[in-house]
């Protein structure tokens, strides 16, 4: 971990909002799958955290959605720009043996990397409607099979992830289940997961300030596996959790 | 070469650049990033008698050029603190500042004799942090609760001096500053955070999930700055200044208003070097202006 200047190689639109930016950034190289890095966007006192999306040794991928202010800068940036990146941060997915990744909208990016870095791996997506849709192409490259839902129905199955995960892991025998994506998708896979047995892991999101593990404003409730709780941070003990270390319940 | 060393509360720092409590953990992830011994000293998180979980997440919101935080003093405890930091931050050449958070005059009696035990510098006394509902507040802004806290404090410390760190959320910080110093504090430290609010306009919901939060970054400089001329006018005890320093010239700017010290804090967010980059920055600034010792910038402004 460590502040690097890097030079940005390409930027191209993915959807509507998202961007797929391509970093220049060899230092990274300890980047590990669900990982992220915390990027200067000029102006802010804070830094953004995205996603390692994917990472060759040299060139850092991260796809970054406009969501406001900071990332519109960001995503706004032409090639050659030099960004100020700390990374890579956190402790990250156990991306190895047979795996299905789930992800939602945002949350699908780092589970690129997750799948690829696995033995094999299938993966279940989800978006608000075909427009929204993206790295279809990337999964399908990595994964066996590839699912898709909408929320309008607009491409693929009409619904929510979580329906098709729990038919796929009636059918198919993973050794974990890896998911990124907004908090009700997360409860939800929680639920089927359980049900099923089938070990999961989640990235979680939440506001950051240092993000390395000094200042404690990125708490995130854990169970201590004692019947008691502890604060954890989501910046250094994660973004990924297993399911059962975390307390969903607020 | 610049004479860098300061002292405050008769404590030499090697230079006067320190972080500010809270912004620093304990120094072990900042530790993995540069020597700690680069700082002239490290003001730790917050502690209290017992460990706090502190406020529900999110705890943290971004403002025109600062940020709100609502920590809430999540801590392991004192004794955590003096079992296992302590030892921690003695393997490096520079000065421990513990920060104590009381509710009750016999919990800053406590803490202070806890802390000066396990071999800390200097205490900080947190009597300003706006975010502990029963807590910090009320000591802050009352003269004589701020002079109670820092007696007790004080009458427990041995031989290890005392500062007091002011909340600026008050009408007259320096009446405040008086009723420390006149109750033993050996040096004051300024600002704390300024309490503030968020609203997302579209949810009609608080950023911060305890509603309000405390202000910091370089918003806050120029209050800073004027609090410290202040409180440097009204008490003869040292000063450690802090509030949105993000430069060697925002440090400069605090010394010469009357600071013998200067802590960094939010500034590290967006720069995790920021504390050795200031520290550089003014060791520059006092080359480049001839200034042959760092010290001689306390209180050299000169007012119109
Ligand atoms: C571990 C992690 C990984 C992430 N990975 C990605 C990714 O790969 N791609 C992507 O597009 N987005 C990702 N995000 C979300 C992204 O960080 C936010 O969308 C972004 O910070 C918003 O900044 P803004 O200035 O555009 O929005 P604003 O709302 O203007 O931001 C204001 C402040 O709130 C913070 N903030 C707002 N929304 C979020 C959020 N959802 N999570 C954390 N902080 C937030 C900002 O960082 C900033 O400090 C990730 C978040 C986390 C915690
Ligand atoms: C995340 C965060 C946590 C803090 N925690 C404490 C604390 O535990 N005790 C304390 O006295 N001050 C605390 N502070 C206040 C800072 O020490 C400092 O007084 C204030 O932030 C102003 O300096 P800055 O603008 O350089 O950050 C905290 C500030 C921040 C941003
Ligand atoms: S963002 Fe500072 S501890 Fe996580």
């Amino acid at each position: 971990m460590n502040v690097y200047k890097c030079t940005l190689l390409s930027n191209t639109r993915l959807t509507e909002s998202s961007h797929d930016l391509r970093v220049l950034a060899p230092e990274m190289k300890d980047a590990r799958p669900g990982q992220f890095v915390h990027v200067k966007c000029e102006g802010f006192t804070l830094r953004r955290p995205i996603s390692v999306c994917d990472f060759d040794g040299e060139i850092l991928r991260l796809v970054v959605d406009r969501r406001g202010a900071g990332t519109d800068w960001l995503t706004s940036r032409a090639p050659m720009t030099v960004l100020d990146i700390l990374g890579p941060l956190g402790r990250g997915f156990s991306a190895d043996g047979n795996i299905l990744v789930v992800g939602g909208g945002i949350g699908t990016p780092p589970l690129i990397y997750a799948a690829k870095s696995a033995a094999s791996a299938d993966a279940i997506v989800g978006f608000r409607t075909a427009s929204a849709a993206m790295l279809l192409g990337d999964f399908s490259e990595v994964c066996g099979t590839v699912q898709i839902a909408t929320d309008d129905g607009t491409l693929g199955a009409h619904g929510r992830v979580d329906t098709l995960l729990e038919k796929r892991l009636a059918e198919h025998k993973y050794d974990r289940v890896l998911a990124c994506g907004p908090a009700p998708m997360l409860r939800a896979c929680v639920r089927v997961c359980a049900g099923a047995g089938v070990p999961l892991e989640v990235s979680l999101e939440e506001r950051m300030g240092c993000g390395v593990g000094a200042c404690l404003v990125c708490a995130v409730k854990l169970k201590d596996g004692n019947g008691g709780t502890y604060m954890g941070r989501v910046c250094k003990d994660g973004p990924v959790f297993r399911a059962e270390e975390v307390c969903f319940d607020d | 070469m610049t004479d860098m060393r300061v002292t405050l509360a008769g404590v030499e720092l090697k230079n006067p650049i320190v972080v500010a409590s809270g912004t620093f953990g304990f120094g072990h992830e900042y530790a993995e990033l540069f020597d700690l011994s680069e700082l002239g000293g490290i003001c730790v998180k917050g502690t209290t008698v017992s460990q706090r979980d502190g406020n529900p997440s999110p705890r943290i919101a971004e403002t025109p050029s600062g940020i709100l935080n609502a920590v809430g003093l999540q801590n392991p405890g004192v004794d955590a603190f003096c079992a296992e930091e302590v030892p921690f931050l003695r393997k490096f050449d520079t000065k421990i500042i513990a920060n104590i958070s009381g509710n009750t005059l016999e919990e800053y009696a406590l803490l202070s004799e806890k802390v000066s035990a396990a071999g800390v510098d200097l205490i900080e006394v947190n009597i300003s942090c706006p975010n502990v509902k029963a807590g910090g507040m009320a000591f802050g802004t009352d003269p004589r609760s701020a002079a109670a806290a820092t007696d007790a404090v004080k009458r427990n410390a041995g031989k290890v001096p005392v500062m007091t760190k002011l909340s600026p959320n008050v009408t007259d910080i320096t009446e405040i500053a008086r009723a420390a110093e006149s109750a033993g504090a050996d040096a004051l430290s300024l600002i704390n955070t300024l309490l503030g609010m968020r609203i997302d306009v579209r949810t009609r919901r608080p950023i911060i999930r305890n509603n309000t939060g405390g202000l910091s970054g370089p918003a806050v400089l120029p209050v800073a700055v004027r609090m410290v001329w202040q409180v440097a006018n009204a008490v003869k005890v040292p000063l450690l200044g802090m509030g949105g320093v993000a430069s060697g010239a925002d440090a400069a700017e605090l010394m010469m208003a009357g600071a013998s010290a200067v802590a960094v804090g939010t500034a590290l967010f967006g720069d995790p070097y920021a504390a050795v980059r200031v520290r550089k920055e003014l060791e520059e600034f006092c080359e480049t202006n001839g200034v042959a010792a760092v010290r001689e910038l306390t209180g050299a402004v000169r007012p119109w």
